[in-house]
């Protein structure tokens, strides 16, 4: 790899800060006291610390898998702690009210928060930390009768909702990490669109984890009722830290008939240093229920940070008709892993499944692309397209493509298309010859092999995700 | 053409350059002043193409020894893109593809950057426009070809067409065409050749890097040089390009190492 390219590629994260706000950390380790602790912090309901604590049984006896190909030192849940609130946890009218230091803290990630909601119509929920402390156009969109608020105040004040829904699309003992967080979860958004309701606006959340050591475990629920349609946008950035930190997030989505729900996210956690050192692990279970007739439920996904990615929105297509999207780009430099992919489970009849993937890996990171797309025996004409790219930058990277195609019914139609390419010398050199320097050659390369992608993205979305590839696109998208 | 006022472009003297350890250019000398066409031939491997990557400064190319002075300044200490600034151009032999990104937007990502290098006013996507539709008609190119990814899916025609394209977008000082006639068919060439042609006037200057002399029935270059080894071993003018066509290359080599024997 060019000197140049190898400058380019290395460039530092540039979100890493700290910001000054006293927090509530609790102590570090985790046992049935610690989650009482947790449920009795947030005022739970007795049912809710029950779901808690039946979830950390079965996590008990469950083993961290291994299957994947991302590789880490076995990780001591025991030194972190599972609960941290700011410390001036305000009841807040307007953003006015917001701590300055917040805010200022949204400004140098560039997200100035209010003009992106006077620019864009964006409702923000902010997460800071694990308790949300700003909450917008809540009156706005409660005139249509949709709720969008924290997960700790959903339980409060729509039990009946949380309880209905709550660990129906991902069990609490799905999966190792999926069990950890149904058991130690302490916030993340909700959000319900009653039958019939067109979601006016954008709804956005921004994640980040402030404290140092303190796991994230985000819980996330979007219930879109019949012929709603809501389009959700998760941004997370995350300041520099040399330890270690443990995001182990989990989304449930339902879309009951004719519903649509669009869930976007662009994630930038903190990936280490150039050495391997520190970064986020992200493990995550995301996972979206198409249950009614003629649903849909579409994942776009931008992963650029994290030392280890490990993640994979999937689908369960029920419902007749319904359709299951996911349109991936993952960024992978230096020592970061990824492995990250969809599951498509085709159930009912004439379901359809689209799959985009596009790796990116430069320095000696990994990226592999794991998909399952599963066609069941009574899932009759069911379809699905899968195609997944792989570019390389320099000569120490690494890409894998894992697709996992089980058909069961015979009228199924499964297409896979799969492709490498890479960014040399040769690439490089022509864009020179027209005045193009390696930074600009690079982003437009990479935003060109990106486009199926980003083009799914809510336009402003779309800006940012670029701009987190660390890349900058000259002129207009054409 | 060759004009009694010309100023000297480019100068070349004792280039040697190397490629993985293995030298190919061994002792090059060569002169361009403005408003001229010369053509390089040679055969396969005799390090024509290796010259001109060397000129536009290719990172895989080692310069060892010799000078080259681009308009009063030392072209080697020049990053490529600077170089292409500076009004460099090479017309590559085997254009990359960029796959996703609409060729309107690499055109005016390139062109822009060389206004703004030279001081002059960037254009809009909209100017832009207008202005790169113009410049198609010379190569007789079909509007859409602006929405498609650049080269990707292009014949091998349609991509020398972009590069000539791209010539006359940035009107270089030197133009370098690494063989621009391959992969052309006979009227694709004569459009081609049509646009070289239409650029060239008395304040630049044009380099023809082939192996045959088809290309040369179309542009008319004022010096003909043949390579071999590394190294230019004859120079003549228009008609040495004809009885190369005739007698193929041997014999030009064999008449130069006699001389040499002889000295």
């Amino acid at each position: 790899m060019s000197a140049e390219l190898q400058d380019f590629v290395n460039q530092p994260y540039k979100h890493g800060f700290v910001t000054d706000i006293e927090s509530d950390v609790a102590e570090k380790g985790l046992s049935e006291d610690t989650i009482k602790m947790i449920s009795s912090k947030k005022n739970e309901p007795e049912w809710l610390l029950e779901f808690r604590l039946k979830a950390y049984r079965g996590w008990l006896k469950m083993e961290e898998p291994t299957w994947s190909s991302v590789h880490y030192p076995k990780i001591d849940l025991q030194a972190i702690s599972y609960y941290a609130a700011p410390k001036k946890k305000p009841q807040l009218n307007s953003m006015d009210e917001v701590d300055p230091e917040l805010l200022r803290t949204f400004e140098k990630l560039g997200v100035p928060l209010h003009e992106r909601m006077a620019l864009a119509g964006v409702a923000v929920d902010v997460v800071f930390d694990s308790v949300s402390v700003a909450t917008t156009y809540k009156k706005k969109l409660a005139e249509v009768g949709i709720i969008f608020c924290s997960m700790s105040e959903a339980v409060l004040e729509h039990p009946e909702l949380v309880k209905k829904y709550l660990g129906k699309v991902i069990p609490a003992g799905d999966n190792f990490f999926a069990a950890l967080n149904s058991a130690v979860f302490t916030d993340g958004s909700f959000c319900f669109i009653p039958k019939g309701v067109k979601c006016p606006m954008e709804l956005s959340t921004y994640f980040r984890i402030n404290t140092e050591e303190s796991g994230q475990f985000e819980r996330t629920l979007i219930i879109a009722e019949e012929g709603a349609t809501v389009s959700y946008l998760e941004g997370c950035t995350a300041p520099a830290f040399s330890s270690n930190q443990l995001h182990a997030a989990v989304v449930e989505l339902v879309a009951l008939d004719d519903a649509d729900i669009k869930y976007s996210t662009v994630q930038n956690w903190y990936a280490g240093d150039e050495n391997g050192v520190g970064g986020v692990y992200n493990f995550v279970t995301k996972r979206g229920l198409a249950k009614g007739v003629n649903s849909r439920i579409s994942w776009t996904q931008v992963e650029t940070g994290a030392a280890i990615t490990w993640k994979y929105p999937s689908v369960i297509l029920k419902g007749d008709n319904s359709v299951g999207e996911f349109y991936s780009v993952a960024l992978t430099n230096h020592h970061q892993q990824a492995d990250t992919g969809t599951k498509m489970i085709h159930i009912g009849n004439n379901t359809r499944s689209t799959i985009v993937s596009k790796g990116i890996s430069a320095g000696v990171s990994t990226n592999s692309y794991r998909g399952q797309v599963k066609i069941t025996p009574n899932a009759d004409d069911a379809r699905n397209y899968s195609q997944c790219d792989s570019m390389l930058i320099g000569d120490q990277s690494g890409a894998n493509t894992f697709p996992y195609i089980q058909v069961r019914n015979n009228s199924a139609q499964v297409e896979h298309e799969a492709s490498t390419s890479k960014i040399g010398e040769d690439q490089l050199f022509y864009f020179a010859q027209r005045g193009i320097d390696a930074e600009a050659a690079v982003s437009m390369i990479i935003n060109g092999f990106c486009k199926d992608v980003f083009q799914q993205l809510p336009m402003e979305f779309a800006v940012e995700a670029t701009q987190l590839l660390g890349l900058k696109l000259e002129g207009s998208v054409g | 053409m060759i004009y009694q006022d010309s100023n000297t472009i480019l100068e070349v003297q004792g280039l040697r350059a190397c490629v993985n350890g293995k030298e190919i250019l061994k002792g090059l000398d060569f002169t361009v002043r403005s408003g001229e066409v010369h053509a390089i031939m040679g055969p396969n491997g005799s390090g024509k193409s290796t010259f001109a990557k060397v000129l536009a400064g290719h990172t895989a190319y080692e310069v060892t020894a010799g000078t080259a002075v681009f308009e009063g300044r030392n072209l080697f200490e020049l990053a490529p893109e600077e170089r292409a600034r500076a009004g460099v151009f090479l017309g590559f032999q085997y254009p990359i593809e960029i796959p996703g990104v609409a060729n309107s937007q690499f055109l005016r990502l390139t062109y822009n950057t060389l206004q703004a290098q030279r001081g002059k006013e960037e254009l809009d996507p909209l100017e832009f426009d207008d202005f790169v539709r113009e410049k198609m008609k010379m190569l007789d190119m079909s509007p859409d070809f602006l929405d498609r990814s650049v080269n990707e899916g292009f014949s091998g025609g349609e991509k020398k067409r972009n590069e000539i394209l791209q010539m006359a977008l940035l009107e270089p000082k030197l133009g370098i065409l690494d063989e621009t006639d391959s992969g052309l068919d006979i009227d694709a060439l004569g459009i081609v050749a049509n646009g070289v042609n239409q650029l060239a006037n008395k304040d630049n200057a044009t380099v023809l890097v082939t192996h045959y002399q088809r290309l040369l029935n179309y542009i008319v270059p004022d010096f003909v040089h043949v390579m071999d080894a590394g190294q230019i071993i004859k120079t003549g003018g228009k008609e040495l390009a004809l009885e190369l066509e005739n007698r193929g290359y041997d014999w030009v080599g064999t008449e130069y190492r006699e001389a040499m024997t002889t000295v």
